[in-house]
């Protein structure tokens, strides 16, 4: 097969999980992905880690879970809150369904500046 | 009170027909579609089958007066017709629980579908369902891990996981064969798959293939800072050389293994997984063989029932079909049975193909596996059919990319978390497919190649076994 000049470079990039491949979201899109999470039933956790341990299991908690948080508004301030605490650090917003005892949805929300 | 020896043959249904039979919560349940031959009483057939697959031979035998064969064994305690065919019905057969080894699918299977489908008063038969009751199914170890675990192993949250079958599936070298799983898992995918026919060929011997394998997923981890895993067929012609495998993908520190277990065997099947719930190892379950015994719509096992037999034997992931590839496969009947994997209780639905209330209990649930002709066109489809606890495997939807496997790992990636993103926002994402994904595709060069590729392939044929009902 001989070769073609249109074949691209892929270059491996560094993802955070879950909508790691897409561009930023717009506030818009943020806030239809926690109104899924809210829609859901749902209880919305907030949790952020320095870069260098990204891979790491357990990030830190922003405060607890908002168990039982139904409030777009009082999430999307608690995301900003911890975002400005920790200006170096991934925020990631968690959908934790305790029936499932797992998460409905995880994705990063602010990248660490 | 004694009864007396009278040799001779009986009437099946004097014994087995027992249409005023109330099953017991304990009872396994079977239904069977069965064409007898022609002159043959229906209930005389459905009769046989009870006593063939239970306590009965073809003459009265002395040493059955030495126990209470009442208690023991399998009536048939309705009859119900075939909707839209005349020649078959629906025959209800209920097994007392202490016909059955503890935990031994094994046993189950050689009971209700050994000598009976060999039977000359029958033409055909189907198993079409089992109901297992659950003081069986709390007898069985059951996926080793379940959704919940392998999620929380491989960090994958929130959306379906995505995989790819190494391909050419056979003929390549070992350290070929790392670099194209390389390849797929940096440009985006969750896993990748031994192919089911890659054991330990002289072109590339397993040992050589776990290593540079392990090597892949670790410079890949290490890259992309996501978790990664590749299904290391474990699938061997002994049970000895079978661990032998299981135990160098532990040594390696990799977390996922894979086998095939119909080929390979129920027996082979429980034992690894209960080796892999031991050892803290995820199982990928691949089905060969099956679409000898599930397709023909008269004869043989219904799916639905390897499935249910899986999860009780073991497996974190199994295969069930794409529906829209180019394997068969009908959207209902598929529904049903990834029900039956994944759920805690299944509802009786006969327009999903479920014959009865299945209550799973505390059973963890195993992924689907989506796999077989699929490419990014059938991404909205796939996550509207089998949602996010399924695992879509593209293999030549990956390779075929013109710029390779981690540009179409990718696109596949991209296309994705663009229909995860545009349900959670409340799009329906089947209608609204192509936009979704041209809009995806304005930032990914990868996903707009890969569109333009595959545009026009499609792989429409009328399923050959459909689900019974009146047109």
């Amino acid at each position: 097969m001989p070769f073609k000049s249109t074949v691209g470079d892929y270059q491996t990039v560094a993802t955070l999980e879950t909508f790691g491949f897409l561009p930023p979201f717009t506030q818009d899109e943020i806030y239809d992905q926690i109104a899924y999470i809210i829609a859901q039933g749902w209880s919305p956790v907030v949790e952020h880690v320095h870069p260098s341990r990204s891979m790491a299991t357990y990030w830190s908690y922003w405060k607890l879970p908002f168990f039982g948080e139904k409030d777009l508004g009082v999430i999307v301030s608690e995301l900003e809150a911890c975002h400005r605490a920790y200006p170096d650090h991934h925020v990631r917003l968690v959908g934790y369904d305790a029936y499932a005892q797992s998460q409905g949805a995880c994705f990063v929300v602010f990248e660490a500046r | 009170m004694s009864k007396k020896y009278d040799a001779g043959v009986k009437e099946y249904r004097d014994t087995y027909w027992t249409p005023d039979y109330v099953p017991l919560d304990t009872d396994l349940l079977a239904c069977f579609k069965v064409t007898g031959q022609e002159g043959v009483p229906k209930e005389e057939v459905a009769a046989a089958v009870a006593a063939e697959s239970s306590t009965g031979t073809w003459s009265t035998v002395w040493s059955e007066l030495l126990t209470d064969l009442d208690y023991y064994k399998g009536r048939c305690y309705r009859i119900e017709d075939v909707p839209g065919d005349k020649e078959s019905f629906y025959a209800f057969i209920a097994y007392p629980l202490d016909l059955f080894e503890e935990g031994s699918i094994t046993n189950v299977l050689t009971s209700l579908v050994g000598n009976v489908f060999g039977f000359k008063a029958l033409r055909h038969l189907r198993l079409e369902d089992i109901r297992f009751p659950m003081a069986f199914i709390k007898t069985c170890g059951g996926p080793p891990n379940g959704i919940q675990v392998e999620r929380d192993r491989m960090n994958k949250y929130g959306r379906p996981l995505l995989g790819c079958t190494i391909k050419p599936k056979l003929g390549l070298s070992g350290k070929n064969y790392g670099r194209v799983v390389y390849e797929c898992l940096r440009g985006g995918l969750d896993f990748t798959k031994d192919d089911e026919n890659i054991n330990s060929q002289p072109f590339q011997r397993w040992q050589n293939r776990f290593e540079f394998v392990a090597e892949a997923v670790k410079s890949a981890e290490e890259e992309t800072g996501e978790r990664k895993g590749h299904y290391l067929n474990c699938t061997a012609n002994t049970p000895e050389e079978m661990y032998e495998r299981a135990e160098f993908a532990k040594e390696l520190n990799q977390p996922i293994i894979m086998h095939d277990y119909i080929t390979g065997g129920f027996t082979a099947n429980t034992g690894l997984a209960r080796w892999c719930r031991k050892n803290g190892m995820l199982l990928h379950i691949h089905r060969a063989m099956h679409a000898v015994i599930d397709r023909h719509p008269k004869h043989g096992i219904h799916f639905r029932v390897l499935a249910k037999c899986l999860r009780l034997s073991g497996g974190d992931q199994l295969h069930t079909g794409t529906v829209v590839g180019k394997l068969e496969g009908d959207r209902q009947t598929t529904l049903g049975f990834i029900d039956q994997l994944r759920e805690s209780f299944v509802p009786e639905d006969r327009s999903r193909g479920n014959f009865f209330d299945q209550d799973w209990g505390s059973m963890p649930g195993v992924f689907a596996v989506a796999s077989g002709g699929i490419h990014v066109w059938h991404m909205p489809a796939l996550v509207a059919i089998f949602g996010d606890d399924s695992v879509l495997q593209f293999g030549g939807g990956t390779h075929g990319h013109p710029w390779g496997s981690a540009a179409g790992a990718a696109a596949n990636r991209v296309a994705l978390e663009a229909c995860v993103k545009a349900r959670n926002a409340g799009r329906e994402i089947e209608k609204e497919s192509r936009d979704i994904l041209l809009e995806a595709a304005k930032h990914s060069p990868e996903l707009a190649i890969a569109l333009e590729t595959w545009k026009e392939i499609k792989f429409e044929f009328d399923t050959v076994d459909k689900l019974d009902v009146n047109v």
